[in-house]
């Protein structure tokens, strides 16, 4: 099997005319749509306060974050996910070596 | 961050580092040149600093991946979000930045390796967020390509819009993306090993995100590295059978994936290196 494709400039004019006349209706409408900024992702000013309650537990703690991370189940929407060997996403809690 | 800020010349300069150092890394001390009330250790002020540094970070996570965070739940994604925070601090000033390893980090995460797909989900996130902020550019008018004289088609090159990205995966990586991006009602079930290419662009505003037909991918990046139209139909045929050239190109003029055809009557390799 060879693997160069020989592509005669008729067929290009043809793979050309095609596609422009199936792209043509859809590229102006797809255009047109786009007046206003949708959802973005606000990051600024993000700044959780000192005085509140909980301030210090998340950042400070290595024990909470570094040690029973790793013991986290995913509990998400990755059950809805399946995988060839029967697993489904989510993670069952497991034995595993906590950093010390 | 200096190894060494008590090295540092400038009296400020050593202070903020001395300060800084410890804010993301909970084995070091508190620093010494900061104090509480009546001149006694200051762990738990400074705490505070801590905690809003490593949790700022970590929403910065939350904000840019949704779909992972979805897909894992809150406690897991705070979970690797802050390891990540700790092991990658930002690079960039700009917090909309962050996260480019991330990606890669949960590839390696350990407690993820049952969601071999995340990685790639991730990656989509990422370029979403890439793709939103990329530089502004006018597609392709479909009337550009229309007016290419047919004898020069095949040695057309066409010129990638900036936000244009394109992820391939072995997994469902698009549908994944595309069912936990928002939230609602709990996705439908997806099949995860099926492999998805996905195109991001930004035609005007706002970021649209695709799965690619069979073929389209590596017909795509062959034009985005500057190879001429007859090459990249060409690549698309050795990839698949299945691949259908006019399909792909009105993919890529509906979806804005580039601004401008260069080449024709030209010699391609004169104008592949022409910088947009």
């Amino acid at each position: 099997m060879s693997t160069k494709i020989a592509i005669s400039a008729a067929y290009l004019a043809g793979v050309v005319a095609t596609a422009l006349t199936a792209g043509a209706i859809t590229t102006g409408a797809a255009q047109a749509q786009e007046k206003e900024r949708c959802y973005g992702i606000s990051l600024a000013g993000k700044n959780d306060c000192a005085a509140g309650p909980g301030t210090t537990c998340a950042g400070t703690s290595k024990v909470d974050y570094q040690g029973n991370a790793w013991t986290y189940v995913a509990k998400g929407t990755c059950t809805t996910v399946s995988l060839p060997d029967n697993r489904v996403g989510s993670l069952e809690p497991q034995q595993r070596d906590l950093p010390s | 961050m200096p190894p060494f800020p008590e090295r540092l010349a400038d009296p400020h300069e050593r202070f903020v580092a001395g300060f800084s150092a410890p804010l993301l890394d909970p084995d070091r001390a508190t620093p010494t040149s900061v104090a509480a009330r009546g001149g006694g250790p200051a762990d738990r002020r400074y705490a505070v600093y801590r905690n809003n540094v490593t949790t700022s970070l970590a929403d910065a996570l939350a904000g840019i991946f949704p779909a992972v965070r979805r897909l894992v739940g809150e406690e897991f994604f705070s979970g690797m979000a802050i390891a990540f925070a700790r092991a990658h601090p930002p690079r960039s000033r700009l917090l909309f930045e962050y996260g480019e390893d991330f990606p890669a980090y949960i590839a390696s995460f350990e407690p993820a390796r049952d969601l071999p797909y995340l990685a790639d989900v991730a990656r989509i996130e990422r370029a979403w967020l890439d793709a939103y902020h990329a530089a502004d550019a006018e597609p392709l008018a479909a009337q550009a390509l229309a007016m290419i004289p047919p004898d020069d088609l095949a040695a057309s090159v066409f010129r990638p819009h900036p936000a244009l990205r394109i992820l391939r995966s072995r997994f469902a990586a698009f549908s994944i993306f595309a069912a936990n991006r928002e939230e609602g009602s709990p996705p439908a079930p997806i099949r995860g090993d099926v492999p998805e290419e996905t195109i991001l662009t930004r035609p005007g505003l706002s970021v649209t995100t695709r799965v690619l037909p069979p073929g389209a991918a590596t017909f795509l990046l062959t034009l985005v590295a500057g190879e001429p139209l007859e090459t990249a139909i060409g690549a698309g045929f050795i990839d698949t059978a299945e691949f259908d050239p006019a399909a792909a190109i009105a993919l890529m003029l509906e979806t804005g994936a580039f601004t401008a055809i260069d080449g024709h009557g030209t010699p391609p390799q004169q104008v592949t290196g022409i910088a947009t």
